[in-house]
């Protein structure tokens, strides 16, 4: 807990798998990316993560989920779960991995800066800290629907300008394309 | 390997382009005064690597604006990925960067290892680096091959193929597939090494080294290349590492970084190898780390031949290993595995993790979160070309619309890994 215990708004320090993550309130990521930057010496961000927990404390069950029909092909089939997992503060998590990246270095430490938050709240951007952030976080709007504060040019990336929907929630079906021609006009 | 000439800044101060980082926008009083063209190259051209858009703007043969454009070849590789168990998943991230499918394939069942807490046999360890290797100069030679293709060096492209082919006999000979091989379990490889493969890869590895100087010679003399590559596409150490980029581009910017090195992982530090770098941070130098790094992976791969240790080539945990084929037909034990493995797949303890590799494009990240289960909760990838494409903008800040190609081309992206 001392390591990381400066980072402006930390919330709790993590362990596991021999990896570090600092959870930080949603509000100050900024501060905290700042800190972590220009203190700690991460200069290199490496990837954003956005991650969709919703309905990860529904109870799993063994077999498919039906609807009339027959099966249901965009409810994920499970074989139920040993235990339920921990439950997750909110919805949303968005995973900064850092790293400290020195010329010639002989190691190349890392950290996962790590926020939590609803849906419709914003997150504040870091591209003024890294401008790589800019694509990453572009993506994360885009197949999350994550807004970022702050991001100069928040658009679509990978899917069209006019598509509806973020692909890669919970929520989001795997066969999510409308059919053009259903019989139901 | 050391840095060649003493490091001078490649430039003053940053060119990163402000607010947007990856468009370089054209400035209003130029726009006010001149005619400014605006012209659409690719998503369909054939010295885009693949579907990248390109939207440049152009004063006379001046590059005065530019943005890239991607997304034309998403498939959902993430989303799909969610809804395969484990084991099924594996086959996806090859497809993702099509060009360096076995370091994609690698860095997926190193995250399924660290979550399930497995370690492979030393004898996998060395296999897997020895294909990721080979997958490494496989990379490089189609990248040097086209980008060649694109400046006018026709013949370069046979020349590489040639050797390319090459490495696909021994993927086919090891896996029975020459692309998206789908070798490494998690747990260690899928099938023992063929007999005949060392001998068969120990030839290719002696004539390697013989080729790369061939190539060097065609091209490293000759004053067509240097003239459209010297000095061309430069990016500061500083703003590489600002721009996120990695593997060949920050090398060429004179940066010593591979997580080979400062990360060690397979069995990286058993062998011995240089990282080539080099100071300027032009399109000559990214060729030049291209062309080294081929010799280094072909020392790697000489040395995994001589030290590929003997033993098992995957962990014997019957909750996460398929039981070998013929106890299928007498213990009624392993038949139930069998069923299990392949209908309902293992189950990875809840935790999320990160795993990066040094993919031949560069760092190669692979962000698993499990929920328990059978099917990764969510599965995200860092691709190093769709980092890459976001230092575009800041290279092409003095270009000119020929020296857009060589850009493009030299900073070795795969656009399946752009758009995953």
């Amino acid at each position: 807990m001392t390591q990381f215990g400066g980072v402006p708004g930390l919330v709790e320090e993590l362990g596991g798998h021999g990896e570090t993550t600092v959870v930080v309130e949603c509000g100050r990521l900024r501060e905290a990316a700042l800190w972590l930057r220009d203190e700690a010496g991460f200069n290199f961000l490496s990837d954003v993560a956005a991650a969709d927990y919703l309905g990860w404390d529904r109870p799993r069950v063994a077999g498919y989920w039906g609807n009339a029909g027959g099966r249901d092909i965009n409810q994920p089939g499970s074989w139920g779960l040993p235990a339920q997992p921990d439950p997750r503060p909110h919805r949303f998590s968005i995973s900064y991995h850092l790293l400290r990246l020195e010329s010639g270095a002989s190691e190349a430490p890392r950290i996962r800066l790590q926020a939590w938050f609803e849906d419709g709240e914003t997150v504040p951007s870091l591209v003024p800290v890294w401008p790589t952030a800019d694509w990453h976080e572009r993506e994360a709007w885009d197949m999350m629907g994550v807004s970022f504060e702050g991001h100069p040019n928040l658009v679509r990336i990978l899917m069209e300008d006019d598509w509806d929907g973020h692909p890669l929630r919970k929520d989001y079906p795997l066969g999510g394309e409308p059919v053009r021609f259903s019989g139901e006009e | 390997m050391a840095v060649t000439e003493p490091r001078t800044a490649i430039y003053e101060g940053t060119r990163i382009p402000s607010p947007v980082p990856s468009i370089l926008q054209v400035d209003p009083a130029l726009r006010e005064e001149d005619d400014i063209l605006e012209v659409n190259f690719g998503p369909n051209h054939p010295s885009t690597h693949g579907v990248l858009r390109l939207v440049v703007e152009l004063n006379g043969e001046r590059v005065v604006g530019v943005k890239a454009v991607v997304g034309y070849l998403h498939t959902g590789f993430e989303k799909n990925m969610e809804h395969k168990t484990w084991w099924k998943g594996i086959s996806y991230p090859e497809r993702i960067d099509y060009v360096s499918f076995q370091n994609n394939e690698l860095v997926f069942v190193l995250a399924i290892e660290k979550l399930l807490g497995i370690e492979p046999p030393p004898k996998a360890q060395w296999m897997r680096m020895l294909l990721c290797e080979l997958n490494r100069i496989h990379s490089h030679l189609v990248w040097l091959g086209t980008a060649a293709l694109e400046l006018g060096a026709i013949s370069m492209f046979w020349y590489c193929f040639r050797e390319r082919d090459a490495i696909l006999d021994l993927f086919e000979l090891v896996t029975g597939v020459r692309m998206h091989t789908r070798y490494f379990q998690a747990g260690g490889l899928a099938e023992d090494i063929p007999v005949g493969f060392h001998d068969e890869c120990r030839a290719f590895a002696d004539t390697m080294m013989k080729r790369v100087d061939e190539y060097e010679a065609l091209l490293s003399g000759q004053a067509i290349w240097l003239e459209r590559t010297k000095g061309i596409g430069l990016l500061s150490a500083a703003d590489a590492i600002a721009l996120g980029q990695s593997g060949p581009v920050l090398r060429a910017s004179g940066v010593d970084w591979d997580l080979r090195k400062q990360q060690p992982y397979l069995a990286y530090d058993q062998v011995e190898f240089d990282v080539p770098v080099y100071p300027n941070g032009d399109v000559f130098d990214r060729y030049k780390v291209h062309m080294d790094e081929m010799r280094e992976s072909t020392r790697i791969v000489q040395q995994a031949l001589d030290g590929m240790p003997e033993g098992a080539w995957i962990v014997d945990d019957r909750k996460i290993v398929l039981p070998p084929r013929h106890e299928l037909h007498t213990s009624m034990e392993s038949l139930i595995h069998h069923f299990k493995l392949v209908t309902e797949g293992y189950r990875v303890p809840e935790g999320e993790v990160y795993v990066t590799v040094e993919s031949p494009r560069g760092e190669l990240g692979c962000y698993v979160v499990s929920d328990g289960g059978s099917k990764p909760w969510r599965v995200k990838f860092r691709a190093p070309s769709f980092v890459a494409l976001e230092a575009t903008a800041t290279c092409m800040s003095d270009a000119l619309i020929a020296d857009l190609i060589a850009i493009v081309g030299s900073l070795d992206t795969v656009m399946g890994e752009v758009d995953r």
